[in-house]
């Protein structure tokens, strides 16, 4: 049974990535990319982590994706990528060069661990696979498990920071119509009205 | 049964998508979906290591790789969007400037 579910979801993981990476219009790659993210899901469920695939599917397919969903339709979605090659033979040669790197990495794969069989975690998840990691995870991994939760603000304030705008952009949209020609910075275009907020 | 090296042979082909991902497009909001994949099929090899060494330490890393790409989505997001604001675009071609 694990068989036929592995070949299936591999078959949509795979198909879904390509398609991802192919998609002219930004909010299909989007979608593909849940979808991609549904099926490492399942595929955390056949390798027993069903902690992971929980998080897999809160975080990634619901947080992550939302927020790239938000940038893309903040951007506009009529902007299709430009299909023009800026470096001669880009595309041929990216091709190659990632069946060329598939290539050597299935073949190291397969010489290296080709044989061997799962020992399964059945053990180490005795009393369920979330006890388990959170045993683990407050544990032995208490200080990696505490310098994240820094790593998580810090992002934040970036984020934050880089999504203000700029000191004359807002004492200029503060003052409004008022504001003299003059006492607008050079060079510096007003901010598109989908963008402000 | 199915055995870890078509598990891991599945996540380099989906790291090896991610790659032609980068290396092709050219928006930016795509390029970073790309690395988002990347990162999931590493996730994955973390994973089926995991099992097949029969402990949980593959699958805490994953998690930690999961918190990481977190914050990363957030910052670089946040960056996208102050590069588009400046220069109207989500191109990489059109962010070449080296100067904010």
């Amino acid at each position: 049974m694990e068989k036929y579910i592995f070949w299936v979801v591999a078959f949509l993981s795979l198909g879904s990535a390509i398609l991802m990476i192919r998609a002219r219009n930004p909010i299909h790659s989007a979608l593909l990319l849940v979808m991609n993210f549904f099926t490492l899901a399942v595929f955390y469920v056949l390798l027993d982590a069903h902690f992971l695939a929980a998080v897999q599917v809160i975080v990634y397919a619901g947080a992550i994706m939302v927020l790239f969903l938000f940038v893309i339709m903040l951007l506009g979605v009529d902007r299709e990528d430009v299909v023009e090659e800026r470096i001669p033979l880009q595309y041929p040669l990216a091709i190659i060069l990632g069946l060329v790197f598939a290539g050597i990495a299935v073949w190291t794969i397969h010489t290296t661990v080709g044989g061997t069989a799962f020992e399964g975690v059945e053990a180490a998840n005795r009393g369920g696979n979330v006890e388990a990691v959170g045993r683990v995870l407050f544990t032995k991994y208490m200080f990696p498990f505490e310098v994240a939760s820094v790593l998580l603000i810090v992002a934040a304030i970036g984020a934050m920071v880089l999504g203000r705008r700029r000191d004359e952009e807002e004492r200029a949209s503060m003052i409004g119509e008022s504001t003299p020609e003059g006492r607008e910075p050079s060079g510096r275009q007003p901010a598109p009205v989908g963008e402000e907020r | 049964m199915i055995q870890p090296a078509q598990y891991l042979a599945l996540a380099a082909m989906l790291f090896t998508t991610g790659v032609v991902g980068v290396l092709t497009r050219r928006n930016s909001i795509i390029i970073f979906m790309s690395i988002e994949l990347m990162l999931n099929a590493v996730n994955l090899t973390l994973v089926t290591f995991a099992r097949m060494n029969g402990n949980l330490d593959g699958q805490v890393l994953a998690f930690f790789v999961m918190i990481v790409a977190a914050a990363e989505v957030v910052v670089g997001l946040a960056i996208i969007m102050s590069v588009f604001r400046r220069k109207a675009s989500a191109s990489v071609d059109d962010a070449k400037t080296l100067r904010w």
